[in-house]
């Protein structure tokens, strides 16, 4: 019998606020020691009250509008209670009862086609802290504490692991190109909801829940697995499906039921009176519309427009920073087609031939603009620029420093050339006797010597011409 | 034991030990915080220290606030003669302190000024700051203000009262003026009869005393009937529970406070700190509360009790469409005797009839005389006026 699964996803997004979700401390990526970057608040002290961070709030409204959801403009907070020691007010703070967003749909293309997914809802609630076990004692870290979060929860829309993992590349770049979270690595955290049942069917079948994945390739993995076994025990009988919640083994590559213990919380859910319902108006519902970036679609026509190529545009808007430095460039009086030659050819090519990630580097607008301005004025040659390019991003040269100290501008001194040119000559008396003979490729090879003298720094134009006067003689 | 810390032997306000005050030790009456320093004050102790006031010390309290009157304090009975006694309320009465910050969370404080007869303002929800308070039922609790007349309660008050941005519940209003020269000849004011009607005779005598003094002073007193109290009692036993519960679950042995020395995993941490840390009643309103929030609970119980919640408020503030106070007893009696503190669960929900009212639908009460003046929200002037009228006679 042919199967359909079905899976439904929770995901886990940090978001790039500049404090915590109820108190003013700095986010834990500020953190250099464990317990830098908390207060009486949210170590869970007695006597400190809740204020939301209205930031959180607009980056979550936010997420709603890439995700195409309706926005609850009445959202309220709500305690879920559990003791663990990284949760120091034994509470957290999360949205049960009202959540931010609801009805959302995405788009996710997979090699089948075009899939749609359902979001159920997005919630904004509070990171737990961090254990760190030695030995003999456990210490607890709550730099992560109060760190806002939103959970985003699909509707069992997914059919495959390729939808999945095509949903969760999607919303990264949503997410990452509205500025609502930096998704770094891992830090997208995923409850993978599973079931199989025979197609055709539209009863679900029993589901289980993965907990606690973060990298695709276990995500990917995982689900192919859980499907196997839910299949093979309907199948075969090989065990009794029942509902739990399962982790991931990524050594033996394969889910595992979690202790009973640690999923039979009740968590005591009740609306949170310390923190008044966030009413979201009309006028700041419009005004975070009005701070939302152009969407990806808006940004390719708008580089078409200018002139680039579809294939071009869309590499650009691929990243936010691409984008940035592209719109740099053109404020710069750059042609918006030379810029995008440059950024996607030499610039991308010097990162990938490097390892280097583009947002690990702080390319300087000013820097790139002086290559381009400067190697389409002839000054330096089009290589030589590749080569200060590379200069900067690896070293952090100033380009005009870099060309007068290496000797790299463009020699226009009639007299360097000719005395270039009559060592070329010199130097290639077959190319010469060739070229004579006839062949117009044997010219390459005295051009090229010429140009090697200068280092590359000579007018081609310049060579051209006096090497063909030198010849003619 | 009246202080659990003293700072100033000449300080003028004493503060109850459920309101923090930095670096001095602050318990709650409760084993579970011994030990505990805090690192900031409470809003209403910085605005009082800013304006020259000196904290006398950290008066004992019933733990957490959720007693009668501070029976259940770990730090030592409060009881000498037989009878129980109030630290704020005696170093109040005593002439110690001009006035003291207390937590009115269940009703202890205007329970404890009735009986020890001294004046004690419980202002309007959201009036106060509620930052630096050792909470226990944030949707209801105040800071109010214990003093031997109206007029210092007023003077105290106009000191703490106002908008902070560290309570996100805090009214925006910077600062309130409370006037006691309101004039209230002509006003109307109520008697409840089912709470006129529960107390005993001696309470009954100063209720109808006050009753003709206010008469004196040219306001009608006449009875209305509200039916509502016992569901109102009701209410405020799973929300004061619930939300209790919650707040207490923090004191987990983990970060600060009292630790068991008995334990071999985390487990036996939580389970063993909680054991020995927290008292009967506490604990007591730690399962109820447990309880009304659990699965299948929730709906019948809590859910349900914020319903009764909003329909008490409700016909409670109708009241006031027609008058302009309540009298009502504070207390059943006029002095509490000691008990067996096993029944303080009991006991309290069932005090509780006198001082829900308020609590429930965050409107104000004034304590004087023995007796328990209610009005709306924010018409703190009404009571404090009313109340100055009848010592000025």
């Amino acid at each position: 019998m042919a199967y359909e699964i079905v899976i439904g996803l929770e995901t886990h997004v940090e978001l790039s606020t500049k404090s915590k979700l109820f108190c003013s401390c700095g986010g834990h990526s500020e953190a250099n020691e464990p317990n830098d970057c908390v207060c009486p608040a949210c170590c869970g002290m007695p006597g400190m009250l809740p204020v939301v961070n209205k930031q959180a709030i607009e980056l979550a409204v936010k997420a709603g509008l890439m995700l195409n959801c309706k926005i609850n403009q009445y959202t309220t907070f709500d305690k879920k209670s559990y003791y663990y020691p990284d949760l120091p007010a034994a509470y957290q703070t999360t949205q049960w009862f009202n959540p931010i967003c609801v009805e959302g749909l995405v788009d996710v293309e997979t090699s089948i086609g075009i899939s749609k997914i359902g979001i159920k809802q997005i919630h904004v609630e509070e990171d737990a802290g961090k254990l760190v076990h030695t030995n003999d004692s456990s210490l607890v870290d709550y730099n992560r504490t109060s760190v806002p979060l939103i959970e985003i929860v699909t509707k069992p829309d997914f059919r495959s692991a390729e939808e999945v993992i095509s949903y969760l590349k999607t919303l990264k770049s949503k997410l990452q190109f509205a500025g609502i979270s930096e998704c770094e690595e891992g830090a997208m955290r995923c409850d993978i909801n599973i079931s199989v049942r025979p197609e055709g069917s539209d009863i679900l079948g029993v589901r289980t829940e993965i907990k606690n994945m973060s990298s695709l390739t276990s995500i990917e993995e995982a689900i192919n697995k859980e499907a196997i076994r839910h299949i093979d025990a309907l199948e075969r009988r090989t065990e009794v499906l029942v509902q739990e919640t399962r982790r991931w083994d990524d050594v033996k590559k394969r889910t595992f039921p979690m202790r009973n213990k640690e999923t039979a919380a009740d968590y005591r859910y009740f609306p949170d009176p310390n923190v008044m319902p966030v009413v979201i108006d009309d006028k700041w519902l419009q005004e975070i519309k009005d701070s939302m970036p152009k969407t990806i679609d808006e940004q390719v026509e708008r580089y078409m427009a200018l002139g680039l190529s579809q294939r071009e545009a869309a590499a650009i808007v691929s990243e936010p920073i691409l984008i940035e430095l592209l719109d740099d460039m053109v404020s710069k009086d750059i042609d918006v087609k030379a810029a995008a030659g440059w950024i996607l050819t030499d610039y991308l090519g010097i990162l990938k031939k490097n390892n280097i990630q583009a947002k690990d580097i702080a390319l300087d607008g000013e820097k790139l603009a002086w290559i381009i301005k400067t190697a389409q004025s002839g000054e330096i040659t089009r290589n030589t620029g590749k080569t200060v390019l590379s200069a900067v991003i690896l070293e952090n040269a100033d380009p005009k420093t870099y060309c007068e100290q290496n000797n790299l501008m463009v020699k226009t001194d009639l007299d360097l050339i000719k005395k270039v040119v009559v060592k070329a000559i010199e130097a290639n008396p077959k190319a010469v006797e060739d070229y004579k003979a006839g062949k117009e490729k044997a010219l390459l090879a005295i051009f090229g010597f010429a140009m090697r003298e200068l280092r590359g720094a000579g007018s081609p134009d310049l060579i051209r011409q006096i090497l063909l006067e030198s010849l003619a003689e | 034991m009246k202080y659990i810390s003293v700072m100033d032997k000449k300080g003028n306000i004493a503060v109850d030990d459920n309101i923090l005050v930095k670096d001095v030790l602050s318990t709650a009456g409760s084993h579970i915080l011994d030990g505990f320093t805090p690192l900031f004050s409470a809003e209403a102790v910085t605005r009082l220290e800013n304006k020259g006031y000196k904290i006398s010390g950290k008066a004992n309290v019933g733990e957490f606030g959720l007693d009668l009157l501070g029976e259940t304090s770990y730090y030592g009975a409060l009881a000498e003669d037989g009878k129980i006694k109030n630290a704020a309320a005696q170093v109040v009465a005593s002439g110690e302190v001009e006035a003291a910050l207390c937590v009115d969370l269940g009703g202890s404080p205007r329970r404890a000024a009735a009986v020890e007869n001294v004046t004690f303002l419980k202002p309007t929800y959201s009036t106060v700051s509620r930052y630096g308070v050792i909470a226990c039922m944030c949707s209801a609790e105040q800071i109010g203000v214990m003093a031997k007349d109206a007029k210092k309660v007023a003077e105290v008050m106009s000191v703490i009262a106002g908008h902070d941005d560290k309570d996100g519940t805090s009214d925006p209003k910077e600062a309130y003026d409370y006037s006691l020269t309101e004039d209230i000849k002509g006003k109307k004011a109520c008697i409840i009869k089912e709470l006129l009607d529960a107390a005993d005779d001696a309470v009954k005598v100063k209720v109808l005393a006050y009753k003709k003094k206010l008469e004196a002073l040219g306001i009608t007193v006449e009875e209305v009937s509200f039916g509502l109290i016992p569901a109102a009692q009701s209410a405020w036993q799973i929300l004061l529970s619930a939300e209790t519960c919650n707040n207490l679950s923090k004191f987990d042995g983990v970060k600060y406070g009292y630790r068991t020395s008995n334990f071999k995993n985390i487990d036996d941490i939580y389970v063993n700190t909680r054991t020995e840390g927290l008292g009967l009643l506490a604990k007591s309103v730690i399962l109820y509360g447990s309880d009304v929030l659990s699965k299948g609970r929730y709906e019948v119980c809590y859910d349900k009790a914020m319903r009764v919640r909003r329909v008490v408020t409700e016909s409670f503030k109708k009241i006031f469409e027609n008058y302009d106070l309540v009298l009502s007893p504070a207390t059943s009696t006029d002095s509490y005797a000691q008990y067996d503190l096993n029944d303080a669960f009991d006991k309290v929900f069932s005090e509780s009839k006198y001082t829900v009212l308020a609590s429930l639908s965050g409107t104000p009460a004034l304590v004087t005389s023995g007796i328990q003046l209610l009005a709306d929200a924010f018409n703190e002037n009404i009571l404090l006026s009313a109340a100055n009228a009848v010592e000025e006679v």
